[in-house]
């Protein structure tokens, strides 16, 4: 029993999040003493802001990961919602309430659409979110086509950026950890969230042990599209502008963190915690990175890395150890042999 | 066994048959009918020199789609061709600033390796780790970008310090068809005749339906799909090398984004995205349909805010006519496997 815990925690710490946990430790403390600057209020500030889209829209993307589908039309989404946001607050005279309330709904409606084509048609989310990735993007361009609207109440667009007293923290922090909070409440502790894993690894069989397949996927998506919408709504006020390329591109790095923080490509494999710190790394590391005026194009390159060997060096390590594991099994094998042979 | 007893007229129709049940048919008849209404309301639409122009837009999409179709076809995924896109176009800009004089084949043998070896790095990486292509090479994607944009900062070459004759290539044209685009429909015959009739191009299909079967079947598995992300590379090389010729600059910037729009083309010409069936030649119509809806819609005078948006619900029919098709297929081959019993 004693042993079982501790195996358990040995698990715990020296499993995949914790690693990335570790990573982010170490590459914050390293700044904070060779960076210049790093070690401030300010930093927190700069660099919580500029991780909110990825860490907002990675809460529902890594349930749909986990679930053993993607979405690839977040960005587009959250871009249509920022348009929609701008010419209503443009054209129609609402106030700015109701104008977000609206731009919300097309986040419902964009992921409805997905949900629908892919639960009720059955067709593969790699191809429908690619499509409705031009889809949206391209909505958005007709919607507002390429003009700006820039007008948007000051004390809002100043709220987006006002900080919790001295700490730098941003406001809005407090409703990205609710938004966190939801997700992970909702993964972990409901049987929705636990027959997600189930769905990923195996749909037959998730259908079987009564999990509504399809069901669960429509409203995976109708949240990815919300969360988009919001995050479209958060950089038109953060930016102060609306315009149809807003979130151009992001789908790929919201992507490259989920699967960084651990969350299996193939479904049935990761969690919440995990993500945070996956969005954490490369936004912590990014910024330290600027600061220390290492060039935007290495940057990149990191990113990039840190993918690549997050999902490479698990397949070398199990590599290894059932290289080792055969190796022992061989010996003792011999060794039986042997001893059979002399009791013979 | 009911192949046995096949007429002569049967086997007509069933030639017939199989034309008009092809994959590729949709998205062919979706281009004529697009070209013939283009036409019909802008008549200058077809004019030597706008059709020209239509066909020098095609060209890189295509080779760049027929490409993508190999790995696409083998249940894989190449999300880093436009970084290599990237790379090529700019290192065939390097290799004519440091040797001006050097054979136009060697920089196309030179920019077809080179991406060749870039494939190479995908594809040891998608087989050796055992993880899904996607996520390997939306790694690669960044790596690859980040490299050439340390490569190329903010240095550019222009279409200006290239050797004449190479530019010559996407001006010249013979019998009107400019000289890359001969090139592109050499290599899409080319690639199209080997993935039907060569046995290692019908392996990636095997592949592709189901890899575990395949290995079974004593296909070596890691090998095909090796090859096919180093095929995928040299042709996206030499879609760099054409990049160069066709366009005015190339820096660090070039091909950015473009990864979905291929894959978006492979997928309207009718290749499913889990892999196992669809054709190159489809693949080929599908980069000339998305290619050719920017030009249509200009000489129609809708507003070219529209489409993006027209190339997203063609993208989604495609998926929704393929699977329809394919429905019905499988409900027509129990009915006659049950006749068969």
């Amino acid at each position: 029993m004693a042993t079982a815990t501790r195996s358990q925690w040995i698990r715990r710490i020296s499993g995949h999040d914790a690693v990335i946990f570790y990573i982010l430790i170490s590459v914050i403390v390293i700044s904070m003493v060779s960076v210049n600057y790093f070690a401030s209020t300010l930093t927190v500030g700069f660099l919580l802001i500029q991780v909110v889209p990825v860490l907002l829209i990675a809460m529902p993307m890594a349930l749909v990961i986990i679930s053993g589908e993607i979405d690839l039309s977040v960005a587009s989404t959250a871009g249509l919602t920022s348009a929609v946001m701008g010419v209503l607050w443009r054209d129609s005279g609402l106030d700015i309430g109701t104008v977000m309330a609206l731009s919300l709904l097309i986040g419902v409606l964009c992921g409805a659409f997905n949900g629908f084509l892919i639960t009720t048609l059955g067709l593969p989310s790699l191809a429908v979110t690619i499509g409705t990735l031009a889809l949206y993007r391209g909505l958005a361009l007709v919607v507002i086509g390429d003009q700006k609207v820039a007008s948007f109440p000051k004390e809002l667009t100043s709220f987006v950026l006002s900080k919790i007293g001295n700490t730098g923290i941003p406001v809005i922090m407090i409703f990205v950890l609710v938004v966190i909070a939801f997700f992970a409440v909702l993964l972990h502790f409901t049987p929705f969230g636990r027959g997600l894993y189930a769905l990923g690894y195996s749909p037959q069989a998730a259908t079987f042990v009564g999990v509504r397949v399809g069901h669960a996927k429509f409203w995976l998506f109708v949240a990815t599209g919300v969360v988009s919408s919001m995050v479209g709504v958060f950089l038109t006020l953060r930016l102060a502008s609306a315009g149809p390329d807003n979130g151009t591109g992001l789908e790929l790095t919201v992507i490259a963190a989920v699967l960084l923080g651990g969350v299996s490509i193939f479904g049935g494999k990761g969690n919440i915690l995990g993500v945070v710190g996956g969005v954490l790394l490369i936004g912590t590391l990014t910024y330290a990175l600027r600061l220390a005026k290492v060039p935007e194009t290495a940057l990149i390159i990191v990113t990039g890395g840190l993918l690549v060997l997050s999902v490479v060096a698990p397949s070398l390590i199990a590599w290894g150890r059932e290289r080792i594991r055969l190796r022992r099994v061989h010996q003792n094998f011999q060794r039986q042999g042997a001893s059979g042979a002399n009791s013979a | 066994m009911s192949t046995v007893t096949h007429t002569p007229t049967a086997a007509r129709s069933g030639a017939v048959k199989r034309f008009f049940t092809a994959r590729e048919i949709p998205v062919a008849s979706a281009l004529v009918l697009l070209i013939a209404v283009t036409f019909i309301l802008n008549p200058r639409f077809l004019s030597p020199q706008s059709t020209k122009d239509l066909m020098l837009n095609a060209t890189i999409m295509v080779i760049l789609a027929v490409g993508q179709s190999i790995v696409i076809i083998t249940r894989n995924v190449d999300l880093s061709v436009g970084a290599i896109l990237g790379l090529t176009a700019f290192g065939t800009g390097t290799v004519f600033d440091i040797f001006p004089d050097i054979p136009l084949v060697l920089v196309f043998v030179i920019g077809m390796t080179f991406g060749g070896l870039l494939g190479a790095i995908n594809g040891l990486l998608v087989t050796s780790a055992k993880v899904p292509a996607l996520v390997i090479t939306l790694g690669t994607m960044y790596i690859f970008r980040g490299v050439l944009s340390s490569w190329a900062g903010s240095k550019q070459f222009f279409s200006g310090d290239n050797p004449k004759e190479f530019g010559n290539l996407s001006v010249d044209t013979f019998f009107g068809i400019p000289i890359i685009t001969i090139i592109a429909v050499v290599i899409t015959v080319a690639v199209a005749v080997f993935m039907s009739s060569v046995r290692s191009g019908r392996d990636l299909y095997a592949i592709g339906s189901d890899p575990d079967a395949a290995r079974l079947f004593g296909i070596p598995v890691g090998g095909r799909v090796l090859s096919a992300f180093i095929a995928t590379g040299a042709l996206t090389g030499l879609a760099g090398v054409l990049y160069t010729s066709r366009y005015n600059s190339v820096g660090a910037l070039t091909g950015s984004g473009l990864e979905l729009d291929v894959v978006a083309a492979v997928v309207v010409g009718g290749v499913a995205i889990f892999g196992g069936s669809g054709t190159v030649a489809g693949a080929a119509i599908g980069a000339v349909l998305l290619s050719t809806i920017t030009g249509a819609l200009t000489a129609t005078r809708v507003d070219k805010f529209w489409q993006q948006a027209i190339v997203g619900v063609l993208i989604l029919s495609a998926i929704i006519i393929d699977r329809v098709v394919s429905l019905r297929r499988t409900r027509k081959l129990r009915v006659s496997e049950a006749k068969d019993v």
